[in-house]
């Protein structure tokens, strides 16, 4: 083929040896600077925070503090058996979303097509109730779970209440789990004459345990730093709960408590804050690390 | 190849040159069907039509493949043979918007009757993907987690179905000392013939192959070549194939689809003497011999 095409010089075409430090360039390095800075300060925020909670509350944390229960209004004494009522709490949300925030994330990922009108409903409604203040939670816990069902001001409807905040989170993240499981697996599975069941149970729920994970850390967060809900629902009476019908006073409401109504509280509002955090890095780490357990055990992709 | 399984029906090689006559895939009464000089219909479709939503994929084809043969199809890209391979065990029911309709017997079952078992029928009619898609499991628990499925329970027995199958792909010498290392760890022809040992093992008669070596280099191919030839005159396979010498080399048939009026129709099918060498159709003949349609 002869080469006869005109040649074109496009402003691109540098003239040689012309390699220079152009303005691009410089646009570039201000880019990084700036996203640098703005990282470096939200981490500055986090690391701050956390050093003031440390450097006031490390010197309250014992043993006593622990265990014993608190005296003269949070002033003196423990958080004992805020720490008992804050797990129960805890445990009656998990044991209820956690069932029912797997079934609905299955229904809406494997049975329910991604433009179905129910799925779509049920999805906006989800993201709609994520975004509700606590506070609204609170009014309804109390209308519905303690005036309605006459749980009166008790854990049992602390825990409900904080469970209809977590599903949400705790749902579309399952979601999101199992819609990133490939969809190889569910075909390969169909080829075999698998039943969904069967797919589902030894495939997909494998598969979308990392993002049930990342929902449970994130519902978890939730509702152990919840107050507004709690004080309408658990109440704050700071004995030991004798069962889970008697009201209890969670870490975060005690804290608020110690530091907003109780003068001379905030020594032990630090204390507390330390707790709350050391609680939530204990039960993160040992969520995900159940789950990194039982995915080893199903799945061997190594 | 190592493990070469013996007793084809029609294969020139008598049983005992094979190296492990041991591990030779028991030919059951089904699968023993006449070789395939003898004409004998297996799967029969009959006016299939099959869209995606309000597009038509393919129109009014109808199509016998016959029993114990190696069936290939042909035909550009998009023209539906996936489709039409995946409506043969119902796959398309896992797609929301396909709709299929159409009269298709495989071996006297009526596939698209409201009374059928579609996890019996998926048994029946394996099917192998283009990109090899092992579980995330061990490799022996890639082939146990079906066998299981369908009721095979004793350890035993399982350990036994596991080597044939193995066995009969050629992978047993392979991977025999790293059973419970994950299936991933296999190179990609590896991973392939896993995914045939695992829809052999449930000892189908038909296997659907989509595209089995597009994603595996030559020498994988051969093998896997190698593998489809063997299985002649034990089931009916169906490979549809981008690569023509491939169809020239392992098949018995022939079925050309092309693109027509704005739909996958069925163009022409036949020996693959017929398709090949005295195509009747003018797109057959252009596309058999490289040229545009």
């Amino acid at each position: 083929m002869p080469c006869d095409n005109p040649v074109i010089i496009s402003p691109l075409d540098a003239p040689p040896g012309a390699v220079r430090f152009t303005r691009s360039r410089l646009a570039d390095l201000g880019a990084t600077i700036v996203v640098w800075l703005m990282a470096m300060l939200v981490t500055a925020v986090f690391v701050w925070l956390l050093a003031d909670i440390v450097w006031h509350g490390a010197g309250q944390l014992s043993w006593q503090f622990l265990t014993e229960p608190s005296r003269n209004a949070g002033r003196a004494g423990g958080v004992g058996p805020i720490l008992v009522s804050t797990g129960l709490i805890l445990a009656v949300c998990l044991a209820v979303s956690l069932p029912l925030g797997l079934a609905t994330a299955v229904l809406l990922a494997e049975f329910t097509a991604v433009d179905s009108v129910f799925g779509r409903l049920v999805r906006r409604s989800l993201d709609v109730l994520a975004g509700v203040p606590s506070i609204v939670f609170g009014l309804f816990g109390n209308a519905f779970f303690c005036v309605y069902l006459r749980m009166g001001f008790s854990i049992l409807a602390g825990g409900l209440t904080l469970a209809c905040m977590v599903l949400p989170i705790l749902i579309r993240a399952t979601e999101e789990g199992f819609r990133s499981a490939p969809q190889e697996y569910r075909l390969g599975a169909a080829a075999l004459g698998m039943s969904r069941t069967s797919a589902l149970l030894h495939l997909l729920l494998p598969a979308a345990v990392p993002g049930l994970v990342v929902g449970l850390v994130l519902g978890i967060g939730r509702a152990l730093a919840e107050t507004a809900a709690l004080i309408f629902t658990s109440g704050y009476v700071d004995r030991m709960p004798g069962s889970l019908m008697d009201s209890g006073r969670s870490l975060s409401i005690h804290i608020y408590d110690l530091s907003m109504n109780v003068a001379g509280g905030n020594a032990h509002a630090y204390g507390s804050a330390l707790v709350l955090i050391l609680l939530l890095l204990v039960i993160n780490a040992a969520a995900s690390q159940m789950a990194e357990r039982w995915l080893q055990r199903k799945l061997i992709t190594v | 190849m190592n493990a070469q399984p013996g007793k084809n029906n029609n294969d020139d090689q008598p049983a005992a040159a094979s190296p492990d006559s041991s591990g030779a895939f028991t030919v059951t009464a089904l699968q023993s069907g006449p070789p395939c000089c003898v004409p004998e219909p297996m799967i029969e479709v009959e006016r299939l039509c099959l869209r995606y939503g309000r597009t038509p994929v393919l129109q009014d084809v109808s199509l016998t493949i016959n029993r114990g043969c190696i069936s290939a199809l042909i035909g550009p890209s998009g023209c539906g043979k996936t489709s039409f391979l995946s409506s043969l065990n119902r796959l398309t029911d896992l797609i929301p918007s396909c709709r299929v309709e159409a009269r298709i017997r495989i071996d006297q079952i009526d596939v698209y009757s409201p009374k059928i078992d579609v996890i019996a029928l998926r048994r029946k009619v394996g099917m192998i993907f283009q990109k090899p898609n092992p579980f995330p499991l061990s490799i022996r628990r890639n082939i146990e987690l079906p066998l299981r499925e369908h009721g095979l329970r004793h350890r035993e027995q399982l350990h036994e179905q596991v080597e044939l199958a193995l066995r009969h792909v050629g992978l047993w010498e392979e991977v025999k000392d790293r059973l419970d290392v994950s299936a991933f760890s296999l190179s990609g022809g590896q991973q392939q013939r896993l995914c045939i040992a695992r829809a052999l093992a449930l000892r189908p008669d038909v296997l659907l192959l989509d595209e089995p070596c597009s994603a595996l280099d030559p020498i994988a191919t051969g093998v896997i070549e190698e593998l489809i030839e063997s299985l002649r005159g034990r089931l009916t396979a169906v490979v549809v194939t981008h690569n023509l010498d491939q169809a020239r080399r392992i098949a018995d048939y022939a079925a050309f689809f092309s693109n027509r009026d704005g739909a996958g129709r069925l163009i022409e099918h036949g020996s693959k003497e017929q398709i090949f060498q005295t195509p009747q159709d003018a797109l057959t003949q252009a596309y058999v011999n490289g040229r545009k349609g």
